[in-house]
Formats: C-alpha cells, structure tokens, sequence
C-alpha cells in the first residue's frame, strides 16, 4: 500500500501580542495544501490543530461580510477568497490589513472607518417623508443601475489598506466612504447630495485623492471607489462655477 | 490598548509598481511647470526682438538644456498619459441612456490632442 502523502504548504504568520511584542514577527505553520481551501482554510487549521491562539476575524466565509481582509504576500486580499493552491509551493506570508493599528496577531482596528462613513450620511436622505400608505419609492432599472455598483462595498477596508494617502493622511475621509457616499447621491430616491457636499469637498474628502487607483485595483467587489471620486471631483468642480455663476441655486448633485 | 502602527517607510512607493507611478506623475508636475516656464521665457525673449531670441535659440541649444528638455518631454507625456487614462473614471457620459464605454471617452481625449495639436502647428508654421 503506497503511503498517503499530503501536500503541505507553509503560512508564515504575522504575530503580535499586545503588551508583549514591540513589533509583530512572522511564524511559520505547516498546513495541508487542500485545493478548495482558501487562506482562511489554512488559518482555522492552525487554530483548531496547531496554535489556539492565533487571532483573526472571519464570519460568512463565502466573500459577504467583510470581515476576513489581511495582506497575503503584500497584496491586501479578502482570505476567504484566496486560495492556497495560488500561492503553491509557498511561503505564503500573511499580515494584518496595512494603515490600520494591529490589535493582536491579524486584527485591525478599523474604529477609524467607523467614526469617518457616517460622515457621508450614508443612508436615504428625503425632505419630507411621504407616509407608508402612499407606498414604495419607484425606480427604473436604469436608476438602479446608476449606484449599483456602488452599493455592492462589504467595508472589507482593503481599499483603505492599499491606499497611500491614508497611509501618508490619515485624516482622509477615504475610498469606501466616498464610494458609499456616491451610492445615495446617485440614487434617483435621495435628496441628500447637498448635505454630503462639504464632507465630501473638504481637504479631508475627494481633493485628497491623488488617484493612485489601488483602491479599485484591490477591490473584490468590482465597486472602483477611485472612479467614484475621480467622478465626484468633476460634480464638486462644476457645482462651484455653477454657484459662482449663479450663488443663490445649489441644484441637487 | 496597545495597538502596533506599522512605521511609514522612506521607501514606502517602491513597495507596489502602482505607487511607483503614482509618485512619478506627482513628480512630472515639476516638469510641467518648468515647461510653463521655459514657454514664458520663449516669449519674453521674443518680445525683446531679434538678437534676444536669437540669444534664447542658442542658449536652448546647449546639452544640458535639451536634456533636462527631453526628460520634461517624457514626463509630461506621462503625465498626460495617465491622465487621460483616468478620465473615462470621471466622466460618465450618457449618450441615448447608454454609458459611453471607457476607451471611446480615452479615444476622444487623444482626438482631441491631435486636432489641438495641429491648430498650433499649423498657426506656427503656416
Ligand atoms: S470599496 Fe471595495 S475594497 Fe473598499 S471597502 Fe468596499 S468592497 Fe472593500
Ligand atoms: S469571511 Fe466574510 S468576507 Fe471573508
């Protein structure tokens, strides 16, 4: 009887213990090289059989929540959609998301994220509220198709780990805010675009965008936040000659 | 909570080709302006009438100056490059309730150079 080989595949994993390391260092972990096993396979192995405790975040597994982002050989990655065979035969080297504080071994704290979305007033926004009984907001399904994009963003921050100018200007608002911001300003039933305005055209808001264009690049979700600012910074420009033309109209987006 | 802030590097922009890019079109600014200048000098040299151009010519024939020229060149074009690359991102042109794909709006942009482009040659050289 041939004796039963399995492929391994070694994971070298960012470690940091708070109060403990001044820095994080790298441990290696052998783990079977299985070929629907995505990085977040390997991380569970090493958990369940070989270190309980290794910290990471995860939830839906399947792409959905967001919650999985790491930097894998460099590049920010959701891990549950990274698959180990890609990286076949190894090292594959796995990090915390990049510009964010690590907490411990591959948790980020992205409180940053969370104090800056609602910012953006990231929710429909009506000047008066028509009552229930009148019924449902209708949208054509060109309408629709104007945010959709937009709206498929699971705030996985692997944008904000790819982007240079938050790394350089923390106070920048960010791809996944903006992004968000143009979901609603773009969507045929809000009227908040006006209330957005002055987040989104501040110093901290589009303009500090250089437009390297790694947000879109690493996006897992096809939104291109870099197009959603590129495109906001053209209505934020025009709105200004308009209100320099004519001061007392500030039209809807 | 102590929390671990992975330090910026000098070097950061060398980390992905993306950010190499990045920092050569910020810097292809420098060049734009010195080519802003260089216009400005052209004129003013103009303006002081013959022996004075004559005076800029050669002064712009000198090795340094059209290398530091032809570098310029290259930048700008990046910066052009680049530039019309993204405007596609910006611009969402609907024409008949259709999006205008991405390479029209790019081809329209380097259309538009070329006619530009000719107006000026053909004011210089006419
Ligand atoms: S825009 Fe894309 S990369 Fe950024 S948080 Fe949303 S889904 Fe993630
Ligand atoms: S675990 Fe939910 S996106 Fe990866």
């Amino acid at each position: 009887m041939a004796t039963e080989t399995t492929l391994e595949i070694t994971l070298e994993v960012a470690r940091y213990r708070p109060g403990v390391d001044t820095e994080p260092t790298l441990q290696s972990y052998q783990v079977p090289l299985r070929e629907h096993w995505a990085i977040l396979d390997g991380l569970t192995y090493v958990k369940d059989h070989l270190d309980g405790t290794l910290s990471f975040r995860w939830s839906c597994r399947m792409g959905i929540c967001g919650s999985c982002g790491m930097t894998v050989n460099g590049e920010p990655q959701l891990s549950c959609a990274t698959f180990l065979t890609d990286y076949a035969p190894g090292p594959i080297r796995v990090e915390p998301l990049r510009n964010f504080p690590v907490v411990r071994d591959l948790v980020v704290d992205i409180d940053d994220f969370m104090t800056k979305l609602p910012k953006v007033t990231p929710w429909l926004v009506r000047e008066v509220q028509s009552p229930v009984e009148d019924g449902e907001y209708l949208q054509t399904p060109e309408e629709l198709d104007e945010y959709q994009q937009y709206s498929m963003c699971i705030n996985c921050m692997l944008c904000y780990s790819a982007c240079p100018v938050y790394s350089l200007e923390p106070d920048f608002l960010g791809p996944a805010a903006i992004a968000l911001a143009q979901r609603y300003n773009l969507d045929s039933r809000d009227e908040g675009a006006d209330e957005r305005r002055d987040v989104l055209s501040s110093p901290e808001g589009i303009w500090a965008c250089t437009f390297v264009g790694e947000c879109s690049a690493v996006c897992p979700k096809g939104v291109d936040p870099a197009g959603a600012i590129q495109r906001y910074k053209l209505t934020a420009a025009t709105e200004s000659i308009k209100e320099l033309l004519m001061p007392r109209s500030r039209s809807r987006r | 909570m102590s929390v671990y802030q992975r330090p910026i590097h000098l070097l950061w922009w060398l980390e992905r080709r993306a950010y190499v890019l990045f920092v050569l079109r910020e810097l292809s600014s420098v060049f734009v302006a010195w080519f802003v200048v260089f216009l400005l000098l052209l004129v003013n040299a103009i303006s002081d009438g013959a022996a004075s151009y004559q005076r800029f010519v050669d002064w712009s024939g000198q090795w340094w100056v059209v290398a530091i020229n032809v570098i310029a060149m290259v930048f700008v074009l990046l910066h052009v490059v680049t530039w019309f690359g993204l405007a596609p991102r910006a611009m969402a042109i609907k024409v008949r309730g259709r999006r205008v794909p991405a390479r029209q709006v790019v081809a329209a942009h380097y259309l538009a150079w070329l006619v530009l482009s000719a107006v000026v040659a053909w004011l210089v050289l006419r």
